[in-house]
């Protein structure tokens, strides 16, 4: 039963995607409309300024021909500017890497210590919720202002977008272990550090992990915006290099690949986050 | 006579008043003498020139000795007292060791950046024993910050910002120099189609019009020409800045109404059917200057090799893009992926000056952007009174001093002579913008004749 259902549900997504694309097709037909200028002018602009009118989105098809295009080659390198898809999301992967396992390395042990003490979770967590929502385009001048290299502000900001909700998950599972588990603890007299390590953690991970799995998926986010705003390597930088040049199909090309990779990051944490969980 | 004459010729005169020319009657004339082809052969002739003048401190003597005893002989008897040939090759290396081979000069993508983007696949950097990496940034906030934190070593910028990071207007205050201008004219006023009946400017209250740049060219020109027209620039319309690469995307949202942008953004527009190119900056200003080479002067000073063989490479860069039957081969290597990344035919219509202007027709103005690496003064004093004007910069300016300081003519002239170009003997001259002259030894009176002006 369970797996017809899954069936259904597998036969209903490529339904729906049949019916997506289509439709894009559909709505972006070329229109088949008369030159309304002479050939020499005609020569010197796009098909759609030649009839008289503005260039079109693209279809479905343009982004299928450009995404066979772009996969097929990923790793080409004709120079700083121009390089393959894959080594682009390689660099901005590696972005994220660093920049989300340092402040995972900040974070996991600062909110252990914030989760230990009421008193500190609550004078804090001012500053945590206002820091919280600030954007990574906010952050990004400021960084360029203060570090002074643009490589080490893009994993500066990755970090400072990333911290937080692996702080204050981590603070949280910390804080709302049970009672009576501590009390064992205590009653048996369990060193802090062994009480910390076997009683806690094992019980804040569930905690942890989903914080985790929600600033991964911000330094995915964050990482766009940041390597658009600097330039040089990375999908970022992808994106705003084909937007220069309006080829809104490689922009569709990126921005489907970005998904997949965040899927895939997402699905990652998802099982660790599996794994880790216990039934009471 | 020019610096690269042969001294070896009887007819030849070593002396002139302006270095260009063989007698004052050619120099007004403004006669051009057609130089040597490479910069090896120039430079051979500038150290047979030197040692001719040295033998012979008159030049009347010189001529006699050569026809007595013809230029051979001369060479001969010459060669065999003094070692010519290893003074042209040290000559050759004069520039000596060079600091820093390895250089990141950043750019923004449009053709005002040409020279610089050109002299990499074709070879100008290689030439002076450079190894340039050019890098295509995102915007002129980031050039400005990747430069002033030292990740650039030089770099693309409007011309009027190294003016304003020196001032430490909207930066850290840093001694910024231009020693070459990239590009003059070149850019153009772009309308959404929607508006191809309203041509007058003074039917444009209420719209919105997008500059690069705070401190650029196209916001002083933009506003000079709308307060020409009786528009006042901060209320009567709305000027923001966009980033290029995302004015033609505005445009054709209906954000703006127009744009005054550099190149290839107002032949994208027309490409994608978008806007039409309503007139060109040269209507405006017939020869202004738009971006600049610029580099710290802490670069300069502490690398006086590399910054000699950087220029003299965007010097030669320059001078090669200039000349018209060059146009479409650039235009060739430019618009791939790794520079410019936009369709070739963009470009070359840019750069060949023969385009679509978006209203059907197709226009012949071969000047369209032309390139001039000559940094005049009183192109510095002119943005210095617009920028009073507008309100950036308050109370008094030493105008001549930041000029002198920033827009560095002398070191231009001296290269661009070496490269065999006609440098200008003088550092400033007038021009006129929209019918206006400017005088640069008065910029008070001029920025007093401004009617719409802040205060």
């Amino acid at each position: 039963m369970r797996l017809h259902d899954r069936w259904r549900a597998g036969v209903l997504s490529v339904v729906i995607l049949i019916v997506f694309l289509g439709l894009w097709q559909i709505a972006t037909l070329p229109k088949t409309t008369a030159q309304v200028v002479d050939d020499e002018y005609a020569k010197l602009v796009g098909a759609a300024a030649a009839t008289g009118q503005k260039s079109t989105f693209p279809t479905p098809l343009d982004v299928g021909h450009k995404l066979v295009l772009a996969i097929s080659d990923p790793f080409y390198d004709k120079g700083a500017n121009d390089k393959g898809i894959g080594i682009q999301m390689a660099w901005s992967m590696g972005r994220v890497c660093l920049g989300f396992g340092l402040a995972a390395l900040v974070a996991i042990p600062l909110g252990f210590l914030i989760g230990m003490s009421r008193l500190v979770f609550n004078a804090l967590d001012p500053f945590i919720q206002v820091l919280k929502p600030i954007s990574p385009l906010a952050w990004m001048p400021l960084a360029l202002f203060t570090l002074k290299d643009s490589s080490v502000s893009a994993i500066f900001v990755i970090f400072i977008c990333s911290i937080w909700p692996m702080l204050i998950n981590t603070a949280f599972g910390v804080a709302s272990v049970r009672k009576e588990w501590i009390d064992v603890a205590r009653t048996l007299e369990v060193s802090p550090w062994r009480k910390a390590i076997f009683v806690v953690l094992p019980a804040a991970a569930p905690t942890i992990m989903t914080g985790m799995r929600i600033s991964i998926g911000i330094a995915w986010l964050v990482i766009v915006a940041a390597e658009m705003l600097v330039g040089g390597t990375g999908i970022g930088y992808f994106v705003w290099n084909e937007w220069n040049n309006l080829s809104i199909a490689n922009i569709l090309v990126a921005v489907f690949l970005i998904g997949l990779v965040g899927m895939v990051l997402d699905l990652i944490f998802a099982r660790l986050q599996k794994a880790v969980t216990f039934r009471d | 006579m020019s610096l690269f004459s042969n001294p070896f010729d009887s007819n030849v005169r070593l002396r002139c008043s302006c270095g260009q020319h063989a007698s004052d009657a050619e120099h007004r004339l403004g006669v051009k003498h057609d130089n040597l082809d490479s910069a090896q052969a120039r430079q051979s002739r500038v150290v047979e020139q030197a040692l001719m003048r040295a033998v012979f401190p008159q030049d009347a003597m010189r001529r006699k000795f050569l026809q007595a005893v013809g230029a051979p002989t001369a060479l001969a008897a010459l060669s065999a007292l003094f070692p010519l040939a290893a003074a042209k090759e040290a000559f050759a290396q004069a520039s000596g060791k060079i600091e820093k081979p390895n250089l990141k000069v950043g750019f923004i993508p449009i053709t005002c950046a040409t020279p610089i983007i050109m002299a990499d696949p074709m070879g100008f950097y290689k030439k002076q024993g450079l190894d340039v990496e050019v890098v295509k940034t995102a915007g002129w906030a980031v050039i400005r910050d990747k430069t002033l934190n030292k990740e650039y070593d030089a770099a693309h910028m409007l011309s009027p910002m190294p003016i304003a990071i020196s001032m430490g207007i909207g930066a850290a205050a840093t001694p910024f120099a231009v020693p070459a201008i990239e590009n003059i004219n070149g850019q153009a006023i772009t309308l959404a189609m929607k508006h191809k009946d309203k041509r007058n400017p003074k039917d444009w209250k209420g719209f919105k019009f997008a500059v690069p740049f705070d401190y650029s060219m196209h916001n002083y020109l933009l506003r000079y020409y709308l307060a020409e027209a009786g528009l006042d620039p901060d209320r009567d319309v709305q000027i923001r800045v966009v980033p290029p690469p995302e004015m033609v995307a505005n445009l054709r949202a209906d954000n703006i109404d127009g744009f005054l942008a550099p190149d290839p953004v107002n032949q994208r527009a027309v490409f994608d059917g978008v806007g039409f190119i309503h007139l060109l900056s040269k209507e405006l200003w017939e020869g202004h200057p738009c971006c600049a080479f610029a580099a710290s002067q802490a670069f300069i000073s502490s690398n006086p090799n590399t910054y000699g063989a950087l220029l003299r490479a965007i010097v030669e860069a320059t001078a090669y893009a200039q000349k018209p039957e060059n146009r479409k081969e650039i235009a060739g290597v430019i618009a791939s992926p790794n520079y410019l990344n936009q369709p070739v035919t963009v470009v070359e219509q840019v750069l060949t000056g023969t385009f679509a202007d978006g209203l059907g027709g197709v226009k012949k103005v071969p000047d369209r952007i032309g390139f001039d690496p000559f940094p005049w003064d009183s192109f510095a004093v002119w943005i210095l009174t617009q920028m009073q004007r507008w309100g950036q910069v308050k109370g008094d300016v030493d105008y001549q001093q930041i000029a002198n300081k920033v827009f560095l003519a002398t070191d231009a002239r001296r290269l661009m002579t070496e490269a065999g170009l006609v440098a200008p003997a003088a550092k400033s001259k007038s021009f006129t913008v929209m019918g206006k002259s400017f005088d640069p030894s008065k910029p008070k009176e001029y920025l007093a004749g401004f009617a719409i002006k802040r205060d």
